[in-house]
Order: structure tokens, then sequence, then C-alpha cells
């Protein structure tokens, strides 16, 4: 067993790990943060997208023992309290979700594009999704979420 | 299975020398974990290089560059000079995966995962990159070309790692280029990739590598390719005479993906397509 020590959403925390055991595994199985979801389990899908270092990953792909002395953001760290991120707002507002399995990896990665890229143009959002599938929504909805999101921080900063 | 952080590339080679099984060295994993969770590969021995010194650095060196063998494609792509000499490669990189597998995958894990269809390979192969092997008996440099023998196979020896890339100076009229054929826009493998360097003098190439991917049990450097438009303005006989030769040196697998009529076709298309980009690039830079 390997002992990490990691930073979550802001919160230091520890856990014990089989040396294969993966950084999605751990977040659900340890410290029961269950917003990352696995779909594939091979890359493909994103819907265990969290940051490392500020770094957009698919969890599924690294190991909980490279997240030692990392940090770790995940979907749970987005609202504050009972208030919702703006993303959350608008994916809520669009209706941008319908089972809800791709939404937490989609948020991470949209709020991440918006971090580094706060005026992208639609082509640029669809290119940094191509690693998150949806097979409910088409995806339109979610491009309009998120591109009003954008708008809507560049008007408030 | 083990899993050990090496401070040091020496202290990796010890422990890789003294690997009983199964040895695999995790870089951004998005072969690794794949191979592992597929229960393709389980490595006995896994030993992670991103916490030795320096291996997430671009660096200058003398004209050209050194990355280090932690470098991430994101990271590629977001350096600020890079990208303005060697275009070609950093777009190869860049085709790998989606923007999660960017933040983790590298140029080393790329090539030692040895698949034929690896992108950035053939654009490694056509600028002449270098690595630097580190093992028990010490450093050798090795052209990129010679690091894949078969599908998954390396010329790498028990106990030997990867421990730089070498890019070489781009210098003056240079341009490279890389293109490859995928069913769909974004995510997906190679049904052949093309990666191509050139120097002109003047108007006329004076220099110029050829690199196809996915067309053979290895990454392939074709000569004959180089010198068919070696010499000329790249005017439309020599870039027929490219095609032909970059066909002529297919020898792909027949699959659902392509059959080998059709890779072999569009293997001497995206020759002529990177060739044309490479010598913009390069009158550009004249
Ligand atoms: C969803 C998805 C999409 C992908 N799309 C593409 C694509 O479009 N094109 C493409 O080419 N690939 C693709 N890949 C494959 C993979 O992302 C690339 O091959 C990547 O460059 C591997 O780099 P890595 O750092 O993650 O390697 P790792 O998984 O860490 O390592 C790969 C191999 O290299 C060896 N290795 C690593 N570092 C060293 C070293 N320093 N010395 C010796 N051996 C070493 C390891 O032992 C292992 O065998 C994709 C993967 C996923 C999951
Ligand atoms: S579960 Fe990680 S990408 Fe699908
Ligand atoms: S909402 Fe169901 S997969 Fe996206």
């Amino acid at each position: 067993m390997i002992h990490v020590n990691t930073k979550v959403n802001g919160d230091d925390v520890e856990f014990l790990c089989d040396p294969r055991e993966t950084l999605l595994d751990a977040l659900r199985d340890k410290l029961g943060l269950t917003g990352a979801k696995e779909g594939c389990g091979t890359g493909d899908c994103g819907a265990c997208s969290v940051t490392m270092d500020g770094r957009l990953v698919c969890s599924c792909l690294v190991l909980g023992a490279e997240a030692d002395g990392k940090e770790i953001a995940t979907v749970e760290g987005m609202a504050e309290g009972e208030n919702l991120h703006i993303l959350q707002e608008k994916f809520i507002e669009h209706a941008a979700l319908q089972c809800g399995i791709c939404t937490p990896g989609i948020l991470v990665a949209t709020k991440n594009l918006l971090e580094k890229h706060p005026e992208p143009t639609e082509t640029q959002v669809r290119y940094w999704l191509a690693g998150n599938l949806c097979r409910c929504t088409g995806y339109d909805k979610i491009i309009r979420a998120v591109m009003e999101t954008a708008a809507d921080l560049r008007k408030a900063s | 299975m083990q899993y050990h952080t090496p401070s040091s590339f020496d202290d990796a080679v010890a422990l890789a020398k003294d690997a009983q099984g199964v040895t695999r060295f995790l870089a951004g994993g998005t072969d690794v974990l794949v191979q592992l969770r597929a229960d393709i590969v389980t490595p006995d021995v896994l030993i992670d290089i991103k916490k030795i010194a320096g291996v997430s650095d671009i660096t200058r060196e003398g004209d050209g560059w050194r990355i280090g063998v932690a470098v991430t494609g994101a990271e590629m792509s977001e350096h600020d000079t890079l990208g303005k000499e060697w275009p070609g490669l950093v777009e190869a990189m860049d085709l790998i995966g989606s923007t999660q597998v960017q933040g983790r995958a590298t140029l080393t894990g790329n090539l030692c995962n040895g698949s034929p269809a690896a992108d950035s390979v053939p654009a490694m192969v056509a600028a002449g990159v270098t690595v630097t092997v580190t093992g028990p008996n010490g450093e050798r440099r090795v052209a990129v070309e010679d690091i894949p023998t078969a599908p998954g196979k390396t010329s790498l020896e028990a106990g030997e790692l990867v421990t730089a890339v070498h890019i070489p100076a781009r210098g003056k009229s240079g341009g490279d280029a890389y293109l490859r054929f995928i069913p769909r826009t974004e995510m997906d493998i190679a049904v052949v990739g093309c990666g191509i360097n050139l120097r002109l003098d003047g108007k006329k190439i004076v220099e110029a590598r050829v690199s196809l991917g996915a067309v053979a049990p290895t990454v392939l450097l074709v000569e004959e390719a180089a010198n068919a438009i070696i010499g000329t303005e790249l005017d439309d006989a020599a870039l027929d005479a490219l095609a032909e030769a970059a066909s002529a040196a297919c020898n792909p697998i027949d699959d659902k993906r392509g059959t080998v009529k059709f890779r072999t076709h569009v293997a001497g298309v995206l020759a002529k397509r990177a060739a044309k980009i490479a010598y913009e690039r390069a009158e550009a830079a004249s």
C-alpha cells in the first residue's frame, strides 16, 4: 500500500492505495467524492475529468500514487456552499444535461477552459471538449451554456 | 506491482536493471494505464520518471532544443518559440488525443510505446530528432528512427531509458509539416501519417527528410521520397515523383480502418500536401 498526501478542492487529505489504483478510484472509493464518473476507464470519454495542479486530466489515467504532493480539483469544489458556480447555473438554464453522467467532467473541463481562454470561439470550445462524450444532449446546449457563461463573465469583469 | 519514483536517472537505471519481470517507465501514463486497465500489460515494476529534476523542462541546446522526457503535449503547444521553429512537430504532438490526454502525453512515451501509428514519431524522424538513451553501460545518442523495431517493440535494452529528446537547430529557410488521415476530425488513430522537413536555397529544395507512419510495422524514413524533391522547386513533376516514392515505400496492414490500397494511395496524397505546407513555411522563413 502506498501512503498518499494530497490536496483535494483545497483540503489536505491522505489515503492509502494499491499501486494499481487510479486517482478516479481513490477519489470515489477512498474519499467519497463520486462526482467524477467512470465512463470508459481508457481516456476516451472524459467523465472522470479533474484538474491536477491546474491541468485538465482524465483521473482514470492517473494513478492514485501520482497525486502525492499535487492539488486536485473536482466538480465537488465548484459550488460555494449552496451557491452554484455560474457554469452550473447556465447548464441548468440551458438544459445542457439529461442523464448527467457526462456533466461533472464537462463542468470541470469547461471551467478549466474559461480560466485559460476567457474568450473562446465556438470551434475552440468544441475542440476543447473533443474528449468529453455526451450521449444525450447532442452537445449544442452544452456549447450554448459555455458560450453564454464566457460572455457573462466578461461583462462582469 | 511495485511503484517507484526515483529522483535521478541513475536511480531509475539501477531500478530497471535489477527489476524482475515486466518493467515499464511511467511518463504521462496514457498508454501505460490504458494497457494496465485493459489487462494487456500489467507491469511488475513501474518506474515513474516524473520526479527526476529537469524532466519537465524545454531548454535551448545550442540553436536547437532539449525536451525533457516528461514534457507534455500541452506544454509544447504553450511554449512561445518552439512551435514557431518546428510547427510540424508541435502540431503532430498536439494531434494526440484530447485536451485531457494532452495534459499528460509525452514525446518519449509516444516513441517508446512503439506504435507504428504514433503521431509525433514521423514528425520527429523528419526533423532529425535524436534521443539520449541511458543505461547500465552509460549514455548513447540514438536517432528516433532507430528506436522502434516492431509494433510495441524498441531497441532499448534492459535497464535502458530515454533521458532527453534533442531537436536540431532550425537554421535558415527551413520548414516542417505533419499530416495524418483519420476517419473522424479528432480522437482517432492515424490510418496514415506523413512528416516532411525541408530546407530551401532560394526556391530550390536542398535538404529534405520524409517519414511515413501507420503504413509499415515501424515508422519509416523514406529516402527515395526525399530524393524525389531534393534539387527541385516542388513543381508538379516533383510532387508526383514524391507521391509515387511514398506509396512505393508502404507495406501496410489491411483492417477496418483502411485497406492496403487505400493506405498506399493516401500516403502519396498526404506526402504531397505535407510537402507543400513545409515548402510554404520554408519560404516564409527565408
Ligand atoms: C484517449 C486517447 C487518445 C490517444 N490518441 C492518440 C493519437 O491520436 N495519436 C497517438 O499517436 N497516440 C494517441 N494516444 C496514445 C498515447 O497518448 C501516446 O502514445 C502518448 O504520447 C504516450 O505518452 P505517455 O507519456 O502518456 O506515455 P506512457 O504511457 O507513460 O508510456 C508509454 C510507453 O513508453 C515507455 N516510456 C515512457 N517514458 C520512457 C522513457 N523515458 N524511456 C523509455 N521508455 C519510456 C513506457 O514504458 C511505455 O511502454 C492516445 C491515448 C489515449 C488514452
Ligand atoms: S472514464 Fe476516464 S476518460 Fe472515460
Ligand atoms: S447528459 Fe447524458 S451523457 Fe451527457
